[in-house]
């Protein structure tokens, strides 16, 4: 596998990183590493949160295939995009300790891994549950590895507003899965994560400016500027905000998952405004960090709520 | 005479983290196997037993 991966990426930014690698000093846990986990936990959550809230019935057997099929797709276009970026991987403080700028996986190997579970994935959620799952499973996996991470990531500030489609797509497939369509209910969930991706990617890359400019990458505060960046946040929040109230506009929330998006929306609002605010020194930081770390909680109690509502009956 | 082995010799743990990594590999196809197998009788149930060969 080594010989024949390892000749395939021969040309790629990160082969130059195989020649420091001790042969045989991968882990089961840095193969695990490839897959990003904490990634694939949010897909796992989205995309489970699209089969329960999908109108129709899937056996819990089907629907546990389908949920590994999802997430071991996703965490193939995670060891492809590790693969691809292994360059820029060892120039960032953030991602210097993975597993192939470590030089315990070979950027070969994490090819082989990714191809290998990609293909597995989508012919595996094909036979099980149904090919236009299976299909959009395939365009997330080639749109996160080929079009974001090949392509935008290192080449416009817009990077991680097309690219974060890539994530949005989960609950989708959730849904396609269960009811062999893809519905107005999932455009919805799919839009609630892409427009929720740049404001957290960019309160990020505030704090982690100096990191992406060593690794070159064309983030929004490097490009267009802090300032710039802060009005975009701005922007997007307040598209964010009504956007995951909704579900609960076009019938497939109750009045507590209404009201819960109201408030959590709300909030984001404030932090993004705050961040629009304070743009200097240690206050402007702060601002970021505290939207970075409420924009995963936002996110996680929005599809929490949409999760159990229909678990504990909620109206 | 000499002893010592041709070709790469592993460390201990080197040999350890290989072991690791087999067993990892066992254990992924032993829950395939259980995945393939429960999916089958879920979707095909009873009607696995009368079909044509």
């Amino acid at each position: 596998m080594s010989l024949v991966t390892d000749t395939l990426a021969t040309n790629r930014p990160g082969a130059a990183l195989a020649a420091n690698r001790t042969a045989d000093l991968a882990d089961v846990r840095d193969y695990f590493a490839l897959l990003k986990p904490r990634v694939m936990s949010l897909v796992v959550f989205t995309a489970l949160v699209g089969i329960v809230r999908a109108p129709a019935e899937l056996h819990p057997v089907l629907a546990f295939a389908a949920l590994l099929c999802i997430a071991v797709g996703a965490g193939a276009a995670g060891a492809l995009n590790m693969w691809w970026d292994a360059d820029i991987d060892a120039r960032m403080t953030r991602t210097l300790r993975r597993p192939i700028p470590a030089g315990r996986v070979s950027p070969g190997e994490a090819l082989a891994f990714g191809l290998v579970l990609s293909a597995g994935s989508i012919l595996m959620l094909g036979l099980f549950v149904g090919w236009l799952a299976s299909g959009l499973l395939a365009f997330t996996i080639f749109f996160y590895a080929v079009v974001y991470s090949m392509w935008l990531k290192r080449s416009t500030p817009q990077n991680i507003v097309i690219g974060g489609a890539a994530g949005a797509f989960p609950p989708m497939i959730g849904w396609a899965a269960v009811t062999g369509t893809i519905g107005i209910e999932s455009i919805v969930l799919f839009l609630i994560i892409f427009f929720w991706t740049p404001p957290h990617f960019w309160a990020l890359a505030l704090l982690k400016k100096d990191d992406y400019a060593r690794a070159g990458i064309p983030m929004l505060p490097n490009v267009a500027g802090d300032d710039e960046t802060r009005k975009q946040i701005l922007i997007y929040s307040l598209i964010l905000a009504p956007l995951g109230v909704a579900p609960f506009f076009l019938g497939f929330a109750g009045v507590v998952y209404g009201i819960a998006a109201s408030v959590l929306g709300i909030v984001f609002l404030l932090f993004a405004l705050d961040i629009y605010r304070r743009s200097k020194g240690a206050a402007a930081d702060s601002a970021a960090r505290r939207l970075f770390a409420y924009s995963i909680l936002y996110l996680f109690l929005l599809f929490g709520m949409l999760l159990v509502e229909p678990m504990i009956g909620l109206p | 005479m000499n002893d010592k082995p041709d070709g790469i010799v592993l460390t201990e743990e080197q040999r350890r983290r290989r072991r690791n990594r087999s067993i990892a590999l066992g254990l992924v196809l032993a829950a395939l196997a259980i995945l393939f197998y429960a999916v089958t009788i879920v979707k095909l149930g009873p009607a696995i037993m009368s079909r044509p060969l």
